[in-house]
């Protein structure tokens, strides 16, 4: 029950994941208030940097794996000469598309401030850094999904 | 790197390597878990490869 354990000390460090009797030892709604700032930091944090959420958490090496796989799979993307698609509502796929690249937090705006990811068209390897880019980023959301859930206690 | 075999090597390797980490807490589940799930990508890529090599007809 090591797992268990470290959930639960986890959850007391970061105020996460409680009871709502717990967490306030008020009213439901209250304590359910209060809760928010810490899971939506908890969220945010991972999907700024892929697998924080789950240091966060304690499980060190969950978070491990997904920030080095990851990080791994955009930079790959980005060096295959994928594109980071633009938000462009006139044409659905492309923002969808845009939306699936904006999955991976920090390392999606680092690489826009310094404006990599636009994509070589002609290159061999375009279709297959879209690949990486758009699964690494959609990967990510599940991440975030999952710490959201550890945290809540549902898993 | 323009192999794309290699590519679909590494790709698999990550995002078995990711659903496993998600699926199992165990690292040794996590292991099994994500050895069968990239034989599984890659057999399959091998096996659609190979029904659709008299494509087109």
């Amino acid at each position: 029950m090591a797992i268990k354990s470290t959930t639960r000390s986890a959850q007391g460090r970061t105020g996460v994941g409680r009871s709502r009797a717990e967490a306030s030892g008020t009213t439901e709604t209250s304590a359910a208030i209060s809760d928010r700032g810490p899971l939506a930091l908890l969220c945010l944090a991972g999907w700024a940097l892929p697998g924080a959420a789950h240091f966060w958490l304690g499980k060190r090496q969950k978070g491990t794996v997904f920030l080095v796989a990851l990080v791994t799979m955009f930079v790959t993307g980005l060096l295959l000469k994928g594109r980071l698609f633009p938000f462009d509502v006139s044409e659905p796929l492309v923002a969808l598309a845009a939306l699936a690249n904006a999955g991976m937090g920090l390392p999606w705006l680092v690489s826009l401030m310094f404006d990599a990811g636009r994509g070589v068209v002609t290159a061999v390897s375009y279709e297959y850094g879209n690949c990486f880019l758009i699964v690494a980023g959609l990967l990510n959301f599940l991440v975030v999904l999952d710490a959201f859930d550890v945290a809540v206690g549902r898993k | 790197m323009n192999s794309h075999f290699l590519l679909l090597l590494l790709f698999s390797a990550l995002v078995s390597a990711v659903f496993a980490t998600l699926s199992r807490d165990d690292p040794r589940a996590q292991l099994r878990t994500g050895s069968l799930m990239f034989g599984a990508f890659v057999g399959v890529a091998l096996l659609l490869g190979w029904l659709m090599y008299p494509l087109p007809l």
